[in-house]
């Protein structure tokens, strides 16, 4: 008989390929912030400001959180299923987790496309 | 036969190989940042929305303690950083016989802990 764990493994490539496709978005973006950063000392708000109010930037940073938050979704999973073997709290947990994300998903666009 | 092996789980006696230190690191200064998004994503928004904000930002960040959090979660980005380009590579089959992952191990932790320590004199 087959035993299936809802809070198991989802025994496939997807999210292992996911964090690393993840990684190098991430990776690259962090290269362009670490740029500006350098090349804007000391920051000043128009500064700032201008650069996020760039539709490039803005498309480019949602691109960078969203990477953020399925990369973290796979990395935090694994770390509770190390961790909490009870199916209840794991479970639990993985639900505060994924809700956690989507929150900081919709404040992330908020954020963004808030700027005036 | 069986084989006499030294066997034990002391932990004062048994010590982490270099890339086993690299990975839980990794996994610690992942957690780390994953508890840090909601503070990064208030002051992006703080330092976003007007010109007070961005000073009220930049004077709470100048605080004693807070350079100390932000130093400590610069560590965790840079480790985090540097021991996933490991990890990538390692996924390309570079560095992956034993001398050479000890080595990368070696570089991961040399360039994430200088550069904390660079951050950490400019900051200061």
């Amino acid at each position: 008989m087959v035993n299936r764990i809802v809070t198991g493994s989802h025994y496939g490539v997807r999210d292992w390929l996911m964090q690393r496709i993840t990684a190098v978005v991430m990776a690259l973006y962090l290269l362009v912030i670490a740029f500006f950063l350098l090349t804007h000392q000391p920051l000043h708000y128009a500064d700032w400001h201008n650069f996020f109010a760039c539709r490039t930037v803005r498309l480019a940073t949602i691109l960078f959180l969203l990477s953020l938050f399925l990369h973290t979704w796979v990395g935090v999973r694994d770390i509770l299923m190390d961790y909490l073997k009870p199916v209840s709290i794991r479970l639990t947990a993985e639900v505060l987790t994924i809700l956690a994300l989507l929150a900081y998903a919709a404040w992330s666009i908020q954020i963004l496309w808030g700027i005036k | 036969m069986t084989k006499q092996r030294p066997k034990h789980l002391n932990l004062f006696v048994i010590k982490l190989p270099l890339p086993g230190v690299v990975s839980i690191l990794h996994r610690a200064s992942g957690a780390l940042l994953f508890l840090s998004i909601p503070v990064v994503l208030f002051l992006l928004e703080t330092s976003l929305a007007s010109e007070a904000g961005f000073a009220t930002v930049k004077q709470a960040l100048g605080g004693g303690l807070a350079k100390l959090v932000l130093l400590g979660l610069s560590w965790a980005l840079l480790h985090h950083f540097f021991a996933g380009l490991r990890y990538l590579a390692m996924d390309m089959h570079y560095c992956i016989n034993l001398q050479q992952t000890r080595r990368s191990s070696m570089a991961v932790l040399a360039a994430s802990l200088s550069l904390t320590v660079l951050l950490g004199v400019w900051l200061w």
